[in-house]
């Protein structure tokens, strides 16, 4: 049985036009910072605080990870912003955005369809699972729909072995999917503009 | 709730609140046994808490099986430092689901064994470093932090005691690596994550460079049953130094999948026929992979076996994160293996040598041998590459690479050379049955 939990919004990004920093490049520093909603904003706040004095870079991932969820995909301008948070430099913050899987710089879909493939799941039919999605999209992976709506992403195991094959809508998980149930998700999804 | 009907051969240790009323509340907790462990922990020395853990025979859950009373003594209580706990809630291992459901329907109890390894340590704060892709437990866990906080079970002097403590979530960003201690220490400082080279451990320089005690979700949610039940309630659930219960997520070929809470040393053959519920479609068992991906491939004739850690090293595999795969007669072993093999090409850190090209050439091998193009030289190529990763690499990923591979080119090699001649066995048996 699919399993819903709550539903990842990619909010408008909230920064001004007129305040948006200039940046040269990567290594550039604006002058002006950016703004979140007030939800992300009061995140960060208590999220700097869960960390020893001085130890405010601790903060990096978690940060970039939600603004991510707000902005829809990690800018150079958001680089630049967590590291003037953190007290690192853009390039360290870059080296980060780099590493993990989970942090894009290119927007996805509205709806990010993660279809695992790994072991458990290839064992019942992951692989086809994931070629049906590729089929009635008509994208592969890492792209995006000419719409926006959706994209996809082949991943590695996201921990629901014991329900494959099994897929992530953004962070909501999906159990014992099968091409019909994933036909219904999308349709579902669509009608959600 | 649980995701799979429980079964009745379960016993159910830290399971035993999964299914109560708003199990995920600190009032289920306290009225099903939360927290007395806790109290009891408060009126002992740290020597007699690490005492009762070794004597309960507790080994880590994580996968490598260290007992932890013994990791918990490591950490020098006494140095000026700050001490941390930090839980590894990175479960990533293909194949293992349980830390997430330990979180989702009780985090509570992980919430008290941080606080007694807190107690043990002397350590004020604590980390609990998620997976990105378990997002929705950041929000449960939070609730829970929350709530303890709010009634003094958490935060300064809790329940009276002068003891302080604090706990906090940190959610990772999709990397297997991150798993692996000291890489996770890495990403909780917020760097890549990448291993560190050890001596020294954790314990002595961990988070910051200070003393830190890090374990499995699984491991800190035992602590409570522990200093409840009693060391000996605990070790006596399970085998010979394998003390208590494992939460085994039974995956694959079988008609009951699930995650199960089943005494150590549980026979796997009785794990897939009777609370597995047999094989899919009435087939034959061909091979198990016992205990996450990196664990070597168990052969049918090779299951009649105890499920602990002794047993399983005894039969050169491991009994790792709990992650039982298993696979009916239909499996093609190259093709399980090249899939394997891509995740941990895809894995890999990059920091390594050995690792970072060996996965990539296995994988390539690997990939050419299933599609029928590989040469005869392929299949001992594969072995020799496996070989020269093993024992080579800061950290575990090059050996959870080579391991299992290692094991499928040797088990069942017929097939590899099958696929050399562009014939795959277990198509072919599918097609003509």
């Amino acid at each position: 049985m699919p399993v819903h939990y709550r539903s990842l919004t990619v909010a408008a990004l909230s920064v001004q036009p007129g305040r948006v920093p200039t940046l040269t490049g990567i290594g550039g520093i604006g002058e002006l910072s950016m703004t979140f909603s007030p939800e992300l904003e009061a995140r960060f706040e208590r999220l700097l605080k869960n960390y020893p004095a001085g130890k405010q870079r601790s903060a990096v991932v978690p940060m970039l990870l939600y603004a991510q969820d707000e902005l829809g995909s990690v800018t150079p301008e958001l680089v630049s912003e967590v590291a003037r948070r953190t007290g690192i430099t853009p390039l360290q913050v870059k080296e980060v955005v780099t590493y993990y899987s989970m942090l894009h710089e290119k927007p996805l879909g509205k709806h990010h369809i993660q279809i695992c493939t790994n072991i458990s799941c290839m064992l019942l039919g992951g692989g086809e699972l994931w070629e049906h999605a590729c089929r009635k999209l008509g994208i592969g992976n890492k792209e995006v729909t000419a719409d926006g709506q959706f994209s996809l992403e082949e991943v590695e195991c996201i921990g629901a072995c014991s329900w494959a094959p099994a897929l992530q809508v953004n962070y909501d998980f999906h159990h014992e999917m099968t091409p019909e149930k994933l036909d219904r998700l999308i349709d579902a999804l669509r009608k959600t503009q | 709730m649980p995701y799979n009907q429980p079964s009745p051969l379960e016993v159910r240790v830290l399971t035993r609140r999964f299914g109560l009323p708003d199990s995920q509340s600190l009032d289920t907790y306290l009225a099903n046994g939360g927290f007395v462990a806790f109290r009891r922990a408060l009126a002992m020395k740290p020597e007699e808490i690490v005492e009762e853990l070794k004597a309960s025979n507790l080994r880590g859950r994580g996968g490598a099986g260290f007992p932890t009373g013994m990791k918990w003594g490591f950490v020098p209580r006494n140095s000026p430092k700050p001490k941390y706990v930090v839980v590894n809630a990175d479960e990533s291992e293909p194949g293992t689901c349980k830390d997430r459901l330990l979180i989702e329907n009780d985090p509570h109890q992980l919430l008290e064994g941080m606080l007694i390894a807190g107690l043990v340590v002397d350590a004020h704060a604590g980390y609990v470093y998620i997976r990105g892709e378990y997002r929705y437990l950041i929000g449960i866990l939070d609730r829970a932090i929350e709530e303890a906080r709010a009634r003094g079970y958490l935060g300064k002097n809790i329940l009276g005691s002068g003891f302080d403590f604090d706990a906090y979530t940190h959610t990772g960003a999709g990397a297997y690596e991150c798993g692996e201690e000291s890489a996770l220490l890495e990403s909780l400082e917020g760097k890549r994550g990448v291993p560190r080279i050890r001596p020294p451990f954790p314990a002595v320089a961990g988070l910051y460079q200070c003393p830190t005690v890090l374990n499995n979700v699984e491991s800190y949610c035992a602590a409570p049953a522990i200093l409840r039940d009693g060391a000996k309630a605990f070790s006596d659930l399970g085998t010979p130094r394998n003390g208590g219960t494992r939460l085994f997520c039974l995956s694959g070929h079988v008609n009951k999948p699930g995650v199960y809470e089943l005494p150590m040393g549980f026979n796997l053959l009785r794990m897939i026929d009777e609370v597995g519920g047999g094989v899919r479609g009435g087939k034959k068992l061909k091979a198990v992979i016992p205990g996450g991906s990196s664990c070597p491939v168990l052969k049918a004739d090779e299951c009649d076996i105890a499920m602990d850690f002794d047993s399983l090293a005894k039969a050169k595999s491991m009994l790792g994160s709990g992650g039982v795969v298993v696979m009916d007669e239909d499996t093609c072993m190259v093709k399980a293996a090249v899939r394997i093999m891509k995740f941990y090409a895809h894995e890999s850190c990059g920091w390594c040598i050995p690792c970072r090209e060996g996965t990539l050439w296995l994988k390539k091998i690997l990939m050419r041998v299933h599609e029928g193009g590989g040469f005869a030289s392929d299949v001992p190529l594969i072995g020799e590459i496996a070989r020269n990763m093993l024992g080579r690499t800061f950290c575990p990923l090059g050996d959870a690479a080579a391991m299992p591979t290692i094991a499928f080119v040797e088990k069942f090699r017929d097939e590899f050379e099958a696929h050399l001649d562009g014939r795959c066995p277990a198509e072919s048996k599918r097609a003509s049955a």
